[in-house]
């Protein structure tokens, strides 16, 4: 079975490019040329020197010592937390708007949640003095004071979202209709492995240095490219998709997905897609969601902005589907704790998105020979004032 | 033959009326296409509401929103439309996206439109390659034209295609936009209408998004056989509730 796109779009039943005509010359302008622009070696070339010199890649596959000698088996994590903006968000940023530039386009839009993704598209215009402009829900703008001001120095126009909920849903909503109403010189960064074909493969591509060096790191320091185990947490999925990318052929590494059961599964308040889904249509993909039985877009929870999404990308719906991952379901309190464990243990504050996965660590039972390789998708900096709140520190 | 073919055979310029079912009231609905063919309208849109409709502006996003809020569903709908051929004979056809119909069946969902007497359907987001691969035999089978969206950026190639596709009409993006966004056409429109309208397409053409008066009305019935109003009666609705519906449409034509 294969767990990459197929020339279709589709990964499985999961996928396609479910969009309003008015889109249609846009997506099918990048299907056509996603690929072709991206195997240039001058476009390898860039992409790789900005990933080195300004994102500041490789990231460290560090051994946990500590973790490591209480959960008894060998614990990596994989420091994408010490990319350039704080999270893996902008190696997708990096390569979309190189693509961007290609494509001739001037403009450049972005959907954002928590801001972490609206921060790596504003800094990556920045870069290339591009005109930004950033759709985030009016709910977030208020929770995420500190990004919006990023992303205002960074020279981006944050602009509300103020339909329906009022959240990073709505916030691509937002996104797709400006696109609609500008298709000649606008491009659209989205920040996940979401949307209609070619953006989950295509974000899923640029991400997919983050298991590229985790192979080449653990040859080095293991002698052997292949975990037994890579553990990431899914949103929409993108930090899990780069994780996984290079292990999804080999079936024996196994794959565990981590998704936010927010207050618990079956609280009404979760974002466990994978428990509460249904196959459905969300921002041009058909993919796992949560909606009604009448087929409304449910507001998801969770206490980390970056997995409070309906849906999952659509390769990971079908990595569920084909059970060739493990998913998982962690509450906002069993997170929580492991972002202060994290921070005493290892010195590492995480992003709360990231200590979501950590968690699997009481959930599962690993031997101790083996090689656990957690990807530490971004620092906690962001999640400062949660965690103030939380703790009362 | 379908009302919706029978219709566009007629001499005249069709007028077409788009509103969100459920709205201003949940049980507005029948009164709205019952008051809208009386005065004169040829053709009606019902909108089945969704809570994330990425082809529309703000005043259909908030009329959606208010339909949902009120109760309408699905289901809803077809319970209140279960009679409705025994008042009207016009064109009927509902406008939504694609996941409420995938959820009740896209099979259920068309049965039920052919009991009820449903003429066809608009759903912005499911593209005309999947409907031609996957649903079309389905939409056949109960009788269902299935219309198409083209705009000011579709290639010729594809509107040949979606020509092909089509059996009822195209209907006609005025602009590059979402709902409820324009006012007025200007020259590059007016080209663009030009240019379809030289085609000679099998299927004939409706214009819609930005049609909100006489003016533009008669402007994009000068090159299409009809035009489609949605977001200004929506908005004629939301300032002046359901009462007045002859003067909207007498202000048309």
């Amino acid at each position: 079975m294969s767990y990459h796109v197929n020339e279709k779009g589709y990964y499985g039943e999961f996928g396609g490019a479910y969009i309003p005509e008015m889109l249609y010359p846009n997506i099918e302008e990048l299907r056509q040329q996603y690929l072709k622009i991206t195997a240039e070696p001058s476009f390898q070339e860039e992409f790789d020197a900005l990933l080195k010199d300004y994102v500041g890649r490789p990231t460290p596959l560090y051994f946990a010592e500590r973790l490591s000698k209480e959960y008894n088996t060998k614990i990596y994590l994989k420091r994408e937390d010490l990319c350039h903006t704080g999270a893996h968000k902008v190696n997708n940023t990096i390569g979309q708007i190189l693509l961007a530039k290609r494509l001739g386009k001037t403009r450049i839009i972005a959907e954002t949640g928590a801001g972490q993704h609206g921060v790596a598209t504003a800094t990556v215009c920045a870069l290339m003095g591009l005109q930004c402009i950033v759709y985030m829900g009016e709910i977030d703008i208020k929770r995420q004071a500190p990004n919006v001001a990023r992303m205002k120095m960074l020279g981006a126009e944050v602009r509300p979202a103020l339909s329906g909920s009022r959240t990073l849903k709505d916030a691509t909503n937002e996104a797709i209709r400006d696109w609609i109403n500008n298709p000649i010189d606008t491009y659209y960064i989205i920040g996940s492995v979401v949307g209609p074909h070619p953006y989950p493969d295509m974000v899923a591509r640029f991400q997919s240095v983050i298991s590229k060096e985790i192979k080449e790191q653990l040859l080095e320091k293991e002698g052997k490219e292949n975990p037994d185990h890579v553990i990431a947490c899914v949103g929409g999925g993108s930090n899990a998709a780069g994780a996984y990318y290079h292990f999804l052929d080999d079936e024996d590494v196994n794959i565990i997905a981590v998704e936010a059961a927010g207050l618990g599964v079956d609280s009404g308040e979760s974002a466990a897609t994978s428990v509460l889904g249904k196959v459905g249509v969300i921002h041009g993909s058909k993919t796992l969601l949560m909606q009604s039985k009448d087929g409304q877009i449910t507001e998801p929870y969770s206490i980390s902005a970056g997995l409070d999404y309906p849906g999952v990308g659509p390769m990971h719906a079908h990595l569920f589907a084909s059970g060739r991952a493990q998913f998982i379901s962690i509450t906002d309190e069993q997170a929580m704790q492991w972002g202060l464990k994290l921070s005493k243990m290892e010195g590492i504050i995480p992003a709360i998105e990231s200590a979501h996965a950590f968690a699997v660590l009481d959930e599962m039972k690993f031997k101790p020979e083996d090689i656990v390789v957690i990807n530490l998708s971004g620092r906690g900096d962001k999640d400062l004032n949660t965690y103030i709140d939380y703790f009362k520190l | 033959m379908n009302r919706i073919n029978q219709k566009l055979q007629a001499d005249k310029k069709i007028l077409s009326i788009y509103f969100s079912a459920g709205y201003p009231s949940l049980t507005d609905t029948v009164q709205i296409i019952q008051d809208l063919e009386k005065n004169g309208v040829d053709m009606i849109e019902i909108g089945l509401p969704f809570s994330d409709p990425l082809a529309d502006g703000p005043t259909i996003q908030a009329s959606s929103t208010a339909a949902l809020h009120n109760g309408m569903t699905t289901q809803v709908l077809f319970d209140q439309l279960k009679d409705i051929r025994k008042s009207v004979s016009i064109p009927l056809i509902i406008m939504g996206y694609f996941n409420p119909m995938l959820q009740y069946g896209i099979e259920n969902f068309c049965k039920k439109c052919a009991e009820i007497g449903i003429d066809g359907l608009i759903i912005p987001d499911l593209p005309v390659d999947v409907y031609a691969d996957e649903y079309k035999a389905t939409f056949e089978k109960y009788g269902l034209i299935n219309v198409f969206l083209i705009t000011p950026q579709t290639s010729d190639e594809r509107i040949a295609f979606i020509d092909s596709v089509s059996n009822g009409f195209i209907y006609m993006v005025s602009s590059a936009s979402v709902t409820g966004s324009q006012s007025g056409f200007g020259s590059t429109q007016e080209a663009y209408f030009k240019r379809i309208a030289d085609m000679n397409l099998k299927n004939p053409q409706v214009i819609g998004f930005g049609i909100n008066n006489k003016e533009t009305f008669n402007q994009a019935t000068q090159f299409a056989k009809g035009a489609i109003i949605g977001s200004a009666f929506i908005q004629h609705l939301t300032e002046v509730g359901t009462g007045k519906i002859a003067e909207f449409v007498k202000a048309i034509r």
